[in-house]
């Protein structure tokens, strides 16, 4: 029957709490990721895109090194290696400072590629008003540009919380992990594994139609 | 760094680890991409030109795929195929296979996207001077294709390099793997990790620079 | 002293010359029209006065002000925020508009009254409607400029300009983006402006209208000005060879041999 050990349903029920415990983790690491990530990636953008050149220098360099190596290894090396500064993390701020230096660097490229989109005919423009610099940035470049940084945005968003699982390697229990621990229980493999991909297919799935339809009303004003 | 002393002979030492791992992490890349470019054509046909049933299936496989983290379906694969009855995957083909399937979908997308970019003046040139519809694809649609999707093929083994660190979770020994293994056995944390991500972003800005080049020299006037 | 005086202006792009030396004086109310055929160094005088770029050697005076540079004979660039209150006092108009298309009309015009002028939102808009009533767009001042025809956008653009009680405007070839047919609407809008009063230095290829509108014609060669005078002066009687052959196309239109 449905309710016996051993059956898909009943295990469910008993693991419901760890994994409702996962679930948190995996919304409060991508949040938090998403949210410091985008905040410095915006800096880093406008850095790379108008900063005087010894510090656009550090930010190309910082957005090129972080972006050819692998996440995973982020990971590992901010885990392994923090406590070396003496700065002793928990495992889930180790994960969350590897995720948001990714999560800073794919947004900072996205911004400079959308500031750099604008065409330069605006900048003149905003400047033919006597706007100074800020006031150009702030109200005429960064509104354009940002309805550009939208899609890529919505995708770096996406890779970040498909990116928390790679935190169970690092014993960071969120849903992936969460899930393994009841595998280690019942041995409902299959079940499980099924249950997390559907759940983060649905949930991924539905961001990015909805971000895909903001895409689309925004397209009407063709800019 | 506080007090820290390298010692970098344990690298020295373990150097010849970290190069089979590195070839090996190439290996597993290049493999998936060459399989997933395969499945990606065929999927990516399906999804333009195919008949209404195949059309659904292969826009559940691409948009499956591209919102399920790769974690994910490494485990999936790896414990759940020999639940099915699948016995006879090793780790790396296990591995292979996933990073496949997971290449198969983004590189739909890529020539999805090629396709629909070329300008339908090509394939009425081609059926002007009386190529048949196969003859179009082959001489005419595909190398231009795959000319204009060739910087986003770049990009797409670049990734699926940096994505061979997942086998580590299933202990393959590729980089990540022996990166881990190396600081476990010699506690040389800095070195192990430095070394490991020297590697990446060596061999990932290599097979970038080389394939910019092959990228000029098919480069598409458009 | 004219409103804008030009003296010895020199600019060039890596080693091209582009401008080479050039005079001139722009008095209070004088509409000075700029003709001369293209890549003569027109577009390049007009950035050069609104700081869009930096000119080499030589000093343009607004109001007796050096723009640009300190006049102390040091000629160090200004800061940004002296550049931009600078440029608030010169309007410029683009070939290709260039209105601001995340915004209406009426935010176009409104930009920079607000965050340049830092007047209020009521002034500004009331400003700001005064000025597209006088272009003829009372009606589109809620249309975002994708809604807008290319003439229509044009005419926003200049109320943009002028909403901000500039000193001196600068159009540069308003009208060569626009179909034959959207020409005529933003000449009469020029025409309006340079009727009430504004000095205005301007860039066009349309010689009927250069010669009912401009108090003078420069003709620019080479980066150099080769001849300026009233209009009647520069069309019936030029004296370098390249303005005769420039000015043979438009023989018929003034209706006497040139
Ligand atoms: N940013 C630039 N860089 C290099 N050359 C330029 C630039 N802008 C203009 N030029 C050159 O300067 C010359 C004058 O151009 P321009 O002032 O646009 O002439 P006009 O407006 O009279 O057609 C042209 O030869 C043009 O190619
Ligand atoms: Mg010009």
């Amino acid at each position: 029957m449905i309710f016996e050990r051993g059956h898909f349903i009943y295990e469910f029920w008993v693991a419901r709490f760890s994994l409702l415990a996962g679930l948190w983790t995996t919304v409060s690491t991508s949040f938090l990721t998403i949210v410091i990530g985008s905040a410095l990636g915006l800096v880093l953008g406008l850095v790379l895109a108008y900063g005087i050149w010894p510090l656009r220098f550090l930010a190309r360099f910082y957005v090129d090194v972080i972006r050819g190596i692998p996440l995973l290894v982020l990971i590992l090396f901010a885990y392994y290696g923090l406590a070396l500064f003496k700065i002793s993390v928990t495992p889930y701020w180790a994960g969350v400072i590897a995720l948001s230096a990714f999560c800073v660097s794919h947004v900072a490229e996205t911004v400079r590629g959308a500031i750099q989109s604008v065409p330069a005919g605006q900048d003149e423009a905003a400047k033919a008003i006597g706007l100074p610099f800020l006031k150009r940035v702030r109200y005429v470049i960064l509104p354009q540009a940002l309805r550009r940084v939208l899609p890529p945005w919505v995708n770096t968003a996406l890779e970040m919380v498909k990116g928390t699982t790679l935190l169970s390697v690092i014993g960071v229990v969120e849903l992936l992990l969460a899930s393994q621990q009841a595998i280690a229980r019942n041995y409902l493999i299959l079940q499980f594994y099924l249950a997390a991909t559907l759940f983060y297919f649905i949930v991924n799935f539905a961001i990015a139609q909805l971000a895909a339809a903001l895409e689309r009303r925004f397209r009407r004003f063709k800019y | 760094m506080l007090n820290y002393n390298f010692n970098w002979s344990v690298i020295w030492r373990n150097w010849d680890k970290f190069v089979d791992a590195l070839l090996l992490g190439l290996g597993m890349a290049v493999v998936s991409l060459l399989i997933g470019t395969l499945i990606g054509l065929l999927v990516a046909y399906a999804r333009g030109a195919g008949p209404r049933w195949l059309r659904w299936p292969a826009f559940v496989y691409v948009e499956f795929i591209r919102n399920v983290p790769l974690l994910l379906l490494v485990f999936f694969v790896y414990f759940g195929l020999p639940e099915l009855g699948i016995y006879g995957l090793d780790k790396v083909q296990s591995f292979v296979l996933t990073l496949s399937l997971y290449a198969g979908a983004y590189m739909a997308e890529v020539f999805r996207a090629g396709l629909a970019s070329i300008p339908r003046g090509y394939a009425e040139a081609a059926r002007a001077i009386g190529l048949r519809p196969l003859q179009r694809q082959r001489y005419v649609i595909l190398p231009v294709m795959f000319r204009i999707t060739l910087p986003s093929i770049t990009n797409n083994l670049v990734s699926l390099f940096k994505d061979t660190s997942l086998a580590a979770a299933i202990a393959v020994p590729e980089l990540t793997f022996t990166a881990r293994q190396v600081n476990a056995n010699t506690f040389r944390v800095m070195e192990s990790w430095l070394t490991a991500t020297a590697l990446y972003l060596f061999t990932a800005y290599a097979i970038a620079i080389v394939l910019r080049l092959v990228e000029k020299r098919y480069a598409v006037i458009r | 002293m004219a409103l804008l005086e030009a003296r010895n202006v020199q600019k060039h792009f890596g080693s091209v010359e582009v401008l080479k030396s050039i005079d001139l004086d722009v008095e209070q109310g004088q509409v000075v029209a700029l003709i001369g055929a293209s890549g003569s160094g027109k577009t390049t005088f007009l950035r050069c006065i609104n700081l869009l770029e930096q000119y080499d050697a030589g000093s343009i005076a607004l109001d007796g002000e050096v723009v640009g540079f300190t006049s102390d004979g040091r000629r160090r660039p200004l800061s940004e925020r002296r550049v931009s209150a600078q440029r608030a006092r010169i309007g410029m108009v683009f070939q290709q508009f260039n209105l601001f298309p995340h915004m209406t009309a009426e935010q176009n015009v409104m930009l920079g009254l607000t965050k340049v002028q830092g007047k209020a939102k009521d002034e500004a808009a009331t400003i700001a409607r005064h000025w597209l009533d006088r272009v003829g767009l009372s009606e589109r001042r809620d249309h975002y400029p994708y809604q807008l025809s290319g003439g229509q956008q044009q005419r926003v653009a200049i109320a943009r300009a002028v909403a901000m009680s500039p000193r001196l405007m600068l159009f540069d070839e308003a009208t060569s983006a626009l179909d034959p047919e959207l020409v005529a609407e933003v000449l009469a809008v020029i025409q309006d402006l340079a009727k009430s009063g504004m000095t205005m230095l301007l860039v066009s290829h349309e010689m009927l209208f250069v010669r009912d509108v401009a108090s003078k014609v420069v003709f620019m060669d080479g980066g150099r000005i080769a001849q300026a005078g009233p209009p009647e002066e520069v069309f019936h009687h030029p004296e370098n060879e390249r303005l005769k052959t420039f000015l043979g196309r438009f023989h018929g239109m003034f209706g006497q041999p040139v």
